[in-house]
């Protein structure tokens, strides 16, 4: 007798669950079919807000993850007399395990918080691991946004509230002209992919700017092959063409942005390059000014009836010289950003430049979007419609992983501003809780003397600083964080600096450390800059015989290279077999028009021994009774996950936790309202996520729309119903140069090269500089970009044991121009020495029509340590895939003479494409350097000859 | 009928979306499994009833990249269903999908020789060919929602690149798709007449004409040198809608 469910007629022995996919970053619903208890099948979740029923090859293959002869299903130690990277264990048990990591952790907490690192790698449960962070004590406290992307996110956070990925993104089922910087494929992908066959559907224009036509290139109308690190020049120069044509959206840039704020240009004192502020007793006290031209007097910035100038130059009453920034901007761009100059840097062709921009720009100017729907202002305007430019622009790594990256975004973000596309049909949409104030209000703790001992930390250990008082440093100017985030050299870092954890925790620089704990982190491998350096340091000893970096905890499900160098090893589940949230607080699944957050529920029981990590976090929080976590008894307020997500609050009555849907004692609450013992229930009914479209007059216009304003505060989304005016000026940058320059109070850079690095780099319109490794290398010497790229079946997904993906791609080349290769005498498939300033190694070329010529790239993480995830040591991946990390130094040679993290100055996001390297003809063959091959773990399963899932006896 | 795929090489990024949905819907389904020998090993080697090739064409920098699904094309005249000894492939005359019975194959691969697509896929472990069903498991399977009839490739396809219907019918999806974007079959000369088409790259582009370029150009110069207290700069923003 077959049972019906959501249109399925089931068999007794099968089931249909939903749940959230975690095989990259992407979170889309998926439906499960289950067959005598185990995965049948893996679809899309047509419903789903995220993917919509679609669903990528890495979410189709989540079968194969399950089967993994990789798992690792017992708690481990390192052998007493093993060496780290030996991978040899001792299985213990799970009480053993958390006894050993809780007196640990207690005594670090009652003597010094900050010598535990706790470091998370593509972990979907931020808030709830910077929670337990933050009230552990330590400051030392990421994820791996630090490698990833910061600069994307902090770039435009920091300019107009909001940024790409699931944040916001393109209007696709509206916009007729993309382009698409530095994309080979991005966090959200099944969106984009969906978007992008929307664009083709209806036959509008992509434009795809990368040194590599791979990713979404094939299917673009025009390639723009861009030398690496160069894109904020190309920018710049579209913006050149844009002003010198006069295609800028006035009315946007006038009401939404501070692009006519009058800025003081006089030189010298602390108002330099601030803005004007009129000093009448009933201004607000932060009100910039404007030039009124129907009054012909300076204002009040955005008032309701304000027609302000965005050039000229204009005298205050004190006598100071005012501009509005916009006329700054137009004078920058004017003399160094013209498409010929432009075109000498980034390798593209004025005339490409200037249609280009001129293509996008005209059709801004000329093609609006009119919707019927009414809105009103923050002002009080009604606007009988909604309108918008039919134009967006989508950016990612290849914009992000420069240490010119956050300048390059910040003209990103004005290019948008000028087309007026923002948060408007056709153009580039926030998803909530975006937009949010700029910078958002989170501040980090500013003092080490806000860390004691086993105490919480009165602020969180990551945020977004707007002054110099926010940045994270001692008396003396020193770093407070192990991986010297918000410090003078670094000081936007709003996700940390991951890939310096290991380098300055060798180094005790600023501090040594006691214990390191990864989660997710494949750090001794993939993850990291200059691996085999990354592993010698975590295998080095002092001169006791000690390890330099005392205590090495990892929690992983599966067989990682960072596995084999723990100490201890926690086993994690995979994401069908866990309870989980993806939170509002954290990296939430939003549509344009819809609030939304998931669930996760466990479709498997958990293999073997694993625990979800969620689970032992809050194990460890309640054993070490962390406030916030128990009471002041030390009673946990939830020994189950699931208890402690619904009745979690940040405060008493606060009415807000980590989901949204299906608040209240009853259920009926959404976003605001008591915890809701039956939440888990409604997220199951609901097929595991929550949404709540909003009203078609609060979907568009959300920085200055006073419905939207006004919905954010009442859902506490926003602390005021204040518009939010984008920052086509940083203000925020200039008050932390006006500190460098010794003409600001309050805290100040100590050293020369501090003050220099700021006064350079902390321009407050944005500006192009060659890459800092470019400024260091010998650039005749070492004359090719390299850059990688991750193909799509692999893109942000950490299981390439995968059985079905590693078929797909098992070994990786060195791709090159074919017409540059040959100049240089080499032939396709030669062997060649890839060498930097750091490093070098051996791998195979082959020649590619799709490599602009001065760029080489090849796939990332597709080389594998051998033995490593329970592959065979001899497996493509050991033998002929390749790391190009070997060859990117995590740090470079600092203006003082010291070593400085190799990292975009104002955000510290990585460099990882300021490679630059030289090739030369190798005389041997094989791939080189080759590693010792690690042994399996006793405990886990037998490399299978053979895979048949599903076979079925009876056939 | 015909049944058939329409796959649009103007949207298809390459992702592997189908080729690993095919996989996971295949391999517990009538047709499965699709074997895979060795797959933690040197030489993995999977049964996969759908592959994705991806081909550079031109110099740089007028390179094109195509990426290309392949599967069974379910041919009108399938030379793999004429070579066959032992009448293991066949054709279905309801729907004109190309079927192997496992039963009555004995392996001699034949088919594949005579096959000009190479999209037959031999399970050494089995001794028995494979390939592409149009998932025949779902396209009337009852027990599944009346949207999910269809081939998991279609279902999965994230860009929307694949159309799954009977080019027979003019009136289908498909057949609409092939005459408005210039379907196309692949290696006609071959003769096997295939009934899975593709929809070529098309590009799209915008043409400027110059009177939407007349535009003043922006006087800058000017401004840099004039300081005028409280009066606005003549040029100020003349040309900004």
């Amino acid at each position: 007798m077959k049972r019906e469910k959501d249109g399925h007629l089931l068999e007794e022995n099968e089931d249909i669950k939903y749940t959230t996919c975690y095989m990259c970053a992407c979170r889309c619903g998926v439906k499960v079919t289950l067959k005598d208890g185990k995965v049948r099948y893996i679809q899309g979740n047509s419903s789903h807000p995220t993917n919509k029923g679609v669903i990528c090859a890495k979410g189709s293959s989540g079968i194969m993850k399950q089967l993994s002869p990789a798992r690792i299903t017992k708690p481990l130690l390192r052998k007493k007399n093993a060496e780290r990277g030996e991978a040899q264990f001792d299985e213990i048990s799970w009480d053993q395990a958390m006894d050993i990591l809780t007196k640990r952790l207690a005594k670090i907490r009652s003597e010094d918080p900050r010598k535990l690192a706790f470091f998370t790698g593509r972990d979907q449960m931020q808030a709830l691991t910077a929670y337990f962070a933050k009230q552990f004590g330590t400051p030392n406290f990421a994820a791996h946004g630090g490698f990833c992307s910061v600069n994307m996110a902090t770039g435009m956070i920091y300019s107009i509230g909001g940024s790409s990925w699931e944040f916001g993104g393109a209007d696709y089922d509206r916009t007729k002209y993309m382009l698409l910087f530095g994309v080979a494929e991005d966090h959200d992908s099944n969106p984009l992919k969906i978007g992008l066959g929307k664009i083709r559907e209806h036959n509008g224009k992509l434009v795809v700017i990368n040194p590599v036509r791979s990713g979404y290139g094939p299917i673009a109308d025009e390639w723009v092959a861009i030398k690496p690190g160069t894109d904020g020049a190309f920018i710049l120069a579209m913006i050149h063409v844009l002003m010198k044509n006069g295609l800028y959206d006035r009315e946007f840039l006038i009401t939404r942005t501070n692009a006519a704020d009058l800025v003081q240009v006089t030189e010298g004192d602390e108002n330099e390059g601030m803005f004007h502020l009129l000093s009448e007793q009933d201004m607000k006290d932060t009100q910039s000014t404007v030039w009124d031209r129907k009054t012909k007097t300076i204002r009040e910035s955005h008032l309701e009836d304000n027609d302000p100038a965005l050039l000229g130059e204009f005298t205050s009453p004190e006598g100071k010289t005012l501009k509005p920034a916009f006329q700054l901007m137009v004078e920058r761009v004017m003399e160094d950003y013209s498409p010929e100059k432009a075109s000498a840097i980034c390798g593209v062709p004025a005339e490409q430049i200037e249609r280009i921009a001129l293509e996008i720009g005209i059709m801004a100017r000329d093609e609006t979007i009119e919707l019927p729907i009414p809105w009103v202002d923050a002002w009080g305007r009604e606007h009988k419609t909604t309108t918008g430019h039919p134009v967006a622009v989508h950016a990612m790594r290849g914009l992000a992983a420069h240490s010119n990256g956050f300048q390059t975004i910040r003209a990103f973000s004005l290019f948008m501003m000028m087309l007026g596309i923002i948060d408007r049909p056709g153009g580039f949409r926030y998803k909530p809780p975006f937009p949010r104030p700029i910078p958002p209000c989170p501040k980090p703790i500013n003092s080490p003397d806000q860390i004691k001992p086993n105490t919480p930390l009165p602020n969180p250990e990551l945020g977004f600083p707007s002054m110099p008082e926010h940045l994270m440093i001692d008396e003396n100017g020193k770093p407070v964080r192990i991986d010297k985030a918000f410090s003078w050299e670094f000081p936007f870092t709003a996700h940390g600096m991951m890939q310096n954890v290991i380098t300055n925790a060798y180094k005790g620089d600023p501090y040594p450390i006691d214990t390191l704990f990864l989660f997710m982190a494949n750090m001794a491998w993939n993850s990291t800059m200059n691996t085999g350096g990354v592993i010698d340091m975590l295998k080095a000893k002092d001169e006791k015989g000690e390890y330099k970096i005392p205590f090495l905890v990892v929690s992983d499900a599966f067989f990682s290279e960072q596995v084999a160098f723990a100490d201890l090893v926690l086993p994690d589940t995979t994401y069908l077999e866990r309870h989980d949230v993806i939170s509002l607080m954290d990296r939430p699944i939003s549509d344009y028009s819809c609030p939304a957050d998931a669930i996760r529920q466990p479709i498997l029981k958990p293999k073997g021994e694993s625990r979800p990590f969620q689970q032992t976090l809050l194990d460890l929080a309640n054993s070490l009774k962390l406030q916030g976590f128990c009471d002041d008894n030390g009673k946990p307020l939830a020994t189950k996950y699931v208890d402690f997500i619904t009745r979690w609050q940040p405060s008493p009555n606060a009415g807000v936790g980590f989901l949204a849907g299906w608040r209240g004692k009853d259920g009926t609450d959404h976003m605001v309202g008591e915890p809701n013992p039956n939440q888990w229930e409604e997220y199951i009914k609901h097929k595991s996520f929550w949404e709540m479209e909003l009203d078609d007059s609060i979907k568009y216009n959300r920085t200055i729309n006073q419905g939207y304003l006004n919905w954010a505060q009442d859902h506490k989304l926003k602390r005021d119903n204040e518009p939010i005016i984008m920052h086509f000026y940083s203000e925020v940058m200039q008050r932390f140069r006006l500190s460098a320059k010794g003409l600001r109070k309050g805290r100040q850079p100590n050293t020369a090269d501090q003050k220099q690095r700021i006064i350079t780099y902390f321009d407050p319109l944005p500006f192009w500089y060659p890459p800092i490794e470019h400024q260091q290398v010998d650039r005749k010497k070492f004359n090719f970009h390299a850059i990688t790229q991750r193909p799509m079946p692999m893109y942000h997904s950490w299981d390439s044991q995968n059985a079905w993906l590693r078929q797909i791609i098992g070994q990786n080349y060195l791709y090159m121009n074919g017409g540059r290769a040959e100049e240089m005498g080499l032939k396709d498939m030669d062997w060649v020495w890839v060498e930097s300033p750091t490093g070098k190694i051996r791998v195979q070329v082959k020649f590619s029509e799709a490599v602009q010529p001065d760029t080489v790239w090849t796939w990332n993480a597709i080389g594998k340590y051998p033995g490593a995830w329970n592959l065979d040591p001899n497996a493509d991946e050991a033998k002929k895939g390749f790391l190009l990390n070997h060859l990117i130094s995590e740090e470079l040679d600092h203006t003082d003479g010291t070593r400085i993290s190799n990292s975009d100055p104002i955000s510290g996001q990585a460099a990882w494409f300021d490679l630059m390297v030289k090739i030369t003809k190798a005389d041997e063959e094989g791939h080189w350097p080759q590693f010792k091959p690690i042994e399996p773990l006793p405990h886990m399963e037998k490399r299978p000859d053979m895979i048949r899932y599903g076979f079925k006896e009876d056939k | 009928m015909q049944l058939a795929l329409v796959i649009d090489l103007n949207k298809c990024v390459g992702c592997h979306a189908c080729a690993t949905n095919c996989k996971s819907w295949n391999t517990g389904g009538e047709y499965g499994p699709l074997t895979d020998k060795d797959p933690y090993g040197t030489k993995p080697l999977g049964v996969w009833f759908n592959r994705v090739q991806t081909y550079e064409v031109g110099k740089f920098p007028n390179t094109e990249v195509i990426n290309f699904p392949k599967s069974c094309m379910h041919c009108k005249n399938a030379p793999c269903v004429e070579v066959c000894p032992t009448g293991a492939s066949y054709k279905r005359d309801e729907d004109g999908i190309v079927l192997v019975n496992y039963n009555d194959c004995i392996g001699c691969k034949y088919c594949s020789w005579a096959c000009p697509y190479g999209v037959r896929e031999f399970d050494s472990h089995e001794g028995v060919m494979k390939k592409c069903t149009l998932c025949v498991d779902r396209i009337n399977n009852q027990d599944l929602p009346e949207a999910e009839r269809k081939p998991a490739c279609v279902l999965a396809c994230p860009t929307g690149a694949r159309t799954f219907g009977d080019i027979d019918d003019p009136r289908s999806a498909a057949s609409i798709a092939i005459r408005d974007k210039q379907g196309h079959k692949i290696l006609p000369e071959a003769g096997t007449d295939p009934s899975n088409h593709y929809l070529p790259q098309r590009k799209a582009k915008i043409i400027l004409d110059e009177e939407e370029l007349h535009v003043k150009p922006l006087a800058i110069v000017a401004v840099e040198k004039k300081i005028t207290s409280y009066k606005e700069q003549i040029l100020d923003d003349f040309v900004s809608p």
